[in-house]
């Protein structure tokens, strides 16, 4: 019997400690949800580690991310439905050239049967890219009328974004096609800002906790 | 001095890198099926094929076709019986004809990937392509049956 006793014993502590951790661990939970945001933030769905928080730094440097985002080098190519936009008017691309599965267009109208590796020169002629194409029908990573709000919390969520990570978002910044806004071609206007300031504004808000605008901050944009 | 490979035949020609390549075709290889239309891809009138693809050769440098194979109006066949030349010819589709040999290879390329279009699928593959004549339901007409007899294998029915 005294056997018995100290066997139960033994096994009857851990439970014990385990459920005052649990009743420690869900009131420390509860409780987080009663902290207030910031006023005019929310967090993003995605959270990175290690990130300096700063939701007023962040959120500012998103609102210039935002302008270069939603201008007509970036958003024609990240259009709400199958067609891209054109012109610095975003209208519909002429001639209608869908988006595929791919992203690379469809029968005789793929992006680089007139999209060359480099600009053609002129006026109305196309521009050019090696890699030139519109986000996959999978992972449509729509721009076209987008508010602040949605674009962030969309640009942060890996489900979203092309699966990327802290990393591969600040780097992407530099990839070839982003950088191809800065060199549209004759008759287009530029992104309102440099490429050296787009990236500045781009890795200070991931830095700083990749925070979103207020959802009723900033109408959609066009 | 650079090698082109034009309907399976290779041509050296002695020309500027940037020039475009409907402009060898033409002018230095002589194979003037090919049309200019526009200069800028709006229209769709110098399409050839290069690696299988309906590449607008009027701003296709030659420099990019180099080492590719191209394929004219003039190799689309090897006696003018391609399904589509065959459904082109039976409806009587061109009218001016300017435009058809563009026509055709966009609707090749069409074809190829998909032998059974629906109307969507030919808007979709066809929209690039203009025809000032506005010759375009006889373009879809002749598209569904070159589709048909390509899936029978029937290349002519003459």
């Amino acid at each position: 019997m005294k056997r018995n006793s100290e066997t139960a014993g033994r096994y009857f502590l851990p439970v014990k400690t385990i459920s005052v951790l649990a009743v420690i661990l869900s009131a420390i939970g509860i409780m987080s949800f009663g902290i207030k945001n910031k006023k005019g933030v929310t967090k993003s769905n995605i959270q990175f580690e290690n990130s300096n928080r700063d939701s007023i730094k962040s959120v500012k440097a998103f609102m210039d991310v935002y302008k270069v985002l939603m201008s007509p080098r970036c958003v024609n190519c990240h259009p709400s439905g199958d067609v891209p936009l054109q012109g610095d008017d975003s209208h519909l691309h002429t001639m209608f050239p869908r988006r595929g599965v791919d992203g690379k267009g469809v029968y005789a109208m793929k992006c680089a049967n007139c999209h060359q590796p480099a600009n053609t020169p002129g006026l109305n002629t196309p521009p050019g890219n090696p890699n030139w194409h519109l986000p996959p029908a999978n992972m449509k990573l729509v721009f076209q009328g987008r508010t602040p709000h949605q674009l962030a919390k969309q640009l942060m969520d890996p489900k979203q974004n092309g699966h990327k990570g802290k990393e591969q978002l600040i780097a992407h910044a530099t990839d070839a096609l982003v950088l191809a806004a800065w060199n549209p071609g004759d008759g287009r206007a530029l992104p309102p800002m440099s490429h050296e300031a787009f990236k500045k504004a781009w890795t200070t808000w991931i830095e700083n906790g990749a925070y979103a605008p207020k959802p009723s901050k900033v109408k959609a944009r066009p | 001095m650079i090698s082109l490979n034009i309907n399976q035949k290779t041509y050296q020609v002695d020309v500027s890198p940037d020039m475009p390549l409907l402009w060898v075709i033409r002018d230095i290889v002589g194979l003037t099926g090919t049309k200019y239309g526009c200069g800028v891809a709006q229209c769709g009138a110098c399409v050839v094929h290069m690696n299988g693809e309906a590449a607008r050769s009027c701003v296709t440098k030659v420099s990019r076709a180099e080492g590719q194979a191209i394929v004219t109006i003039e190799g689309l066949s090897q006696n003018n019986d391609h399904p589509l030349q065959t459904a082109w010819n039976e409806i009587s589709v061109p009218q001016c004809g300017y435009c058809h040999s563009g026509q055709l290879m966009s609707a090749a390329v069409l074809l190829r990937e998909n032998p059974n279009p629906t109307d969507d699928d030919i808007d979709a593959a066809m929209a690039g392509n203009i025809c000032r004549c506005g010759t375009y339901p006889r373009i879809r007409q002749a598209i569904h049956l070159a589709a048909e007899m390509q899936r029978k294998g029937i290349k002519n029915k003459n």
